[in-house]
């Protein structure tokens, strides 16, 4: 297959993320909507890397986002339980406690 | 128009594309092909089904799907290590995060809007048509591409020895590290119960 190819899939899978993230009043769809994002983004350094001679170099891209993504989900859950615990709902419009 | 009605058109529309998508595979590329489509299926399908569906616990399993064809995009990519890790991390660490917090949070099976997701598909749709249809207007045709693409030789062992190097990411492991430890001690930390939780409420000991 060629590059442009994994392209165009990342590119829809980019934009499936900002519709789930924009599109649903729930903090879980918009934790998804990320993680779906870096996804499409990890597609994007591997295909780039397989393309340009197949190197380390966006392997590693891969694997710190990897990373990310999984610290991003832990620090992220922790918070929605604690958003949960102080307003009794997750939606992303009724924590408004700093607008002032 | 009933829910299950809607359900079943949307399945349908989307078994059909999915057919469509995976022969279309087959006759341009051969077994390539049919994998790609196969992959491109699962990733994108999991992600429509993931803003379709209402219950966050069906959205986060199609979300694994999702991750199942990034994993296989890698390893016809010749990443065999980051379809390993992606299926490690993602789907048995990230996944099972996402479903912890599905269970210590209420359903609500009204929340999803369809007029919110047509409008933000559209907007999103036409945001992404419009710069595709520039660059493509700009005159950028190809990428460069390296010639003569030989069989991918790194292993799991070059990455490793490659983190390990001090003159190539020893630096950048140390610093992920650093980071993954400091991220999870302060979930925990922010997550934890507070002593007052567990003292009985006034009146009722």
């Amino acid at each position: 297959m060629s590059l442009d190819a994994y392209l165009v899939v990342s590119v829809m899978l980019f934009a499936l993320g900002v519709i789930c993230i924009v599109s649903r009043r729930n903090i879980l769809y918009v934790l998804m909507g990320i993680e779906m994002i870096l996804n499409a983004s990890s597609i994007n350094f591997a295909a780039f890397n397989h393309f340009n001679g197949g190197g380390l170099e966006g392997r590693m891209f891969v694997i710190f986002i990897i990373i990310l993504a999984a610290a991003e989900a832990a620090v992220a859950l922790a918070i929605v339980l604690n958003v949960f615990h102080l307003f009794h709902s997750i939606k992303p419009s009724e924590a408004d406690l700093l607008r002032e | 128009m009933p829910e299950a009605h809607r359900q079943r058109m949307f399945y349908g529309a989307f078994a059909l594309l999915a057919l469509g998508a995976l022969g279309k595979g087959l006759m341009d590329a051969g077994i390539e092909g049919l994998l790609f489509s196969l992959f491109a299926v699962l990733t994108l399908g999991g992600s429509a089904v993931c803003i379709w569906e209402r219950s966050v616990v069906r959205s986060a399993f199609a979300l694994m799907a999702t991750f199942m064809g990034v994993a296989g995009f890698f390893l016809m990519l010749g990443s065999d290590f980051l379809a390993m890790a992606q299926v490690l991390i993602y789907v048995g660490g990230v996944l099972a995060l996402l479903l912890f917090g599905v269970m210590l949070t209420p359903p609500d099976l009204e929340e999803r809007s369809l007029p919110r997701i047509g409008m933000a598909s559209a907007l999103v749709g036409g945001g992404f048509a419009f710069v595709v249809a520039k660059v493509v207007g700009v005159g950028v045709e190809t990428w460069a591409v390296a010639d003569g693409l030989g069989e991918p030789v790194t292993k799991a062992r070059d990455i490793g020895l490659a983190f390990l190097h001090p003159e190539q990411y020893v630096v950048a492991f140390e610093l992920a590290a650093f980071l993954l430890t400091v991220a999870l001690v302060a979930a925990v930390y922010i997550a934890r119960r507070r002593r007052e939780d567990f003292e009985p409420e006034e009146g009722q000991v």
